[in-house]
């Protein structure tokens, strides 16, 4: 298994093809000072293989915490102090996504001006605010220029 | 931004607003030339081309006393320098009252409206909205139907990619009507609409003939055009090009009060002797462009109808 943390988060059941938008969307790898481990391709009972990481000394708000909802709706999160899970949660995906999603229509405006996306979430779509094209949320791909919302 | 009164999408607008900018409009047919906006300046921004919208816009501003700023050929503008949305609406808003604004990518309009609080009318964005021309289609239907209610709204030809008839259903959704949708299976109405349909209890009907014995249910004969270039397969294309053509002996059965509807330009799917029957109705349709759009810069300008039953400016003509 991964190393224990003794403060931090603690992010669980992220399926293993989505590992590397998690790492985009919290932008764990602009976190320079604290420790980072990361379980890649893990045996899981129940997805079969999942992945996890373990962020020390890191709180997110509940804002970043959200959006992971969008790449991994089933993830649990654990908030670690002195080696305890001090609490535990999932994530809820918000109604309004900003500056995370690329829309998929080529011509949207917010492809083509330097502007943040705009979502609405309606169960397991999502559609663009802009030119209201939809998307099914497992498809989606994210912005090249993540979190400048 | 809540004080923004922007035109940008049928979708948001209310039976009641619809009703009153019906009326708006018709104080417009009845007096169409008047000074109410004497002093303001309209911006006509026309990213693309399209020279029959922007010139009804034009007339209506001009008409109303406006002075009229803008562009229309992206090649004279920055935009094709690289300058963004955002920098041109900026500027021009220092300038004028309103920005009438068409744009080739869809959703420009409501990011538009977002930059300023100069209110955006939308002339069109990409393949996504048209309002003023849903609002003149809408007018048009009342003025030759007298009612909106209860209608059968018959729209032919390319139901896939027409932006105007998609904003027409939309738009009708408050007036309980029944529309028969007619086109080849390559152009017929896309699913998510006639979910739209179901989803706001608007009865519907398909077809892919078209002939006098459908027609004679109509009061709306709503025709589109059947563009070859939508057609994947050409075969396709030269198997069903000729079957949504409309012509005078196809109307041998049509109600008295039915009316043919064309958002204009038409090529070839309404055929020369069908302009003299009664049933003919697209060039008043194109004129009706003129009061609506006049009602619509009224109302984003926050004219409102008693404002406007009140203006004796047009005694002066
Ligand atoms: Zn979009």
């Amino acid at each position: 298994m991964v190393a224990a943390i003794e403060n931090g988060t603690v992010i669980d059941h992220i399926p293993s093809d989505r590992l590397f938008e998690v790492i985009r969307l919290l932008r764990i790898e602009e976190l320079d000072h604290d420790t980072v481990f990361i379980g890649y391709h893990l045996k899981s009972r129940v997805m079969g293989t999942k992945s996890i990481i373990k962020i020390a000394n890191r709180f997110f708000s509940e804002q970043e915490l959200n959006s992971l909802a969008v790449v991994a709706p089933n993830v649990t999160l654990s908030i670690i102090r002195d080696f305890e899970v001090e609490a535990k949660f999932r994530v809820e995906l918000p109604h309004e996504i900003c500056g995370i999603i690329k829309c998929n229509n080529p011509k949207c405006i917010c492809n083509n001006e330097p502007m943040p996306t705009r979502f609405i979430a309606q169960g397991n779509t999502v559609k663009c605010y802009y030119c209201e094209k939809e998307q099914e949320l497992p498809a989606v791909k994210l912005t090249d220029d993540l979190g400048k919302a | 931004m809540s004080e923004n009164r922007s035109l940008v999408s049928i979708a948001g607008l209310s039976r009641e607003k619809i009703l009153y900018l019906m009326e708006m409009a018709h104080e417009f047919e009845t007096h169409p030339n008047r000074k109410i906006l004497d002093g303001r300046i309209v911006a006509t921004l026309f990213f693309e081309p399209s020279t029959r919208t922007r010139l009804s816009f034009e007339t209506a501003a001009n008409r109303l006393g406006a002075r009229v700023i803008g562009f229309t050929d992206p090649k004279v503008t920055s935009s094709t320098k690289g300058e963004t949305l955002k920098d041109t609406i900026m500027m021009v808003s220092n300038y004028s009252d309103v920005i009438v604004m068409r744009h080739y990518l869809e959703g420009a309009a409501l990011y538009a409206s977002e930059l300023t609080p100069v209110p955006i009318v939308n002339a069109g964005d990409g393949a996504h909205q048209h309002p003023s021309q849903t609002l003149l289609d809408l007018y048009t239907i009342l003025q030759t139907q007298h009612t909106l209610e209860h209608l059968n709204i018959y729209l032919v030809g390319d139901l896939k990619y027409g932006r105007t008839v998609h904003s027409l259903i939309m738009a009708m959704r408050h007036f309980s009507p029944t529309f028969h949708f007619i086109a080849p299976k390559e152009l017929a109405m896309p699913a998510e609409y006639k979910q739209y349909c179901q989803a706001n209890g608007i009865n519907y009907v398909e077809h892919e003939d078209f002939n006098e014995d459908i027609i004679a249910g109509a009061d709306i004969l709503y025709m589109t055009r059947v563009q070859r270039e939508r057609f994947s397969d050409l075969m396709e294309y030269e198997r069903v090009k000729d079957v949504y053509l409309l012509n005078a002996s196809m109307l041998a059965k049509a109600k008295p009060n039915m009316r043919i509807l064309h958002p204009l330009p038409r090529v070839n799917e309404i055929s020369q002797d069908v302009d003299a029957t009664p049933y003919a109705y697209y060039f008043q349709q194109a004129l009706n462009g003129l009061y609506a759009r006049e009602a619509i810069i009224c109302d984003v300008l926050g004219i409102s109808l008693d404002d406007i039953r009140a203006d004796k400016s047009y005694l002066k003509f």
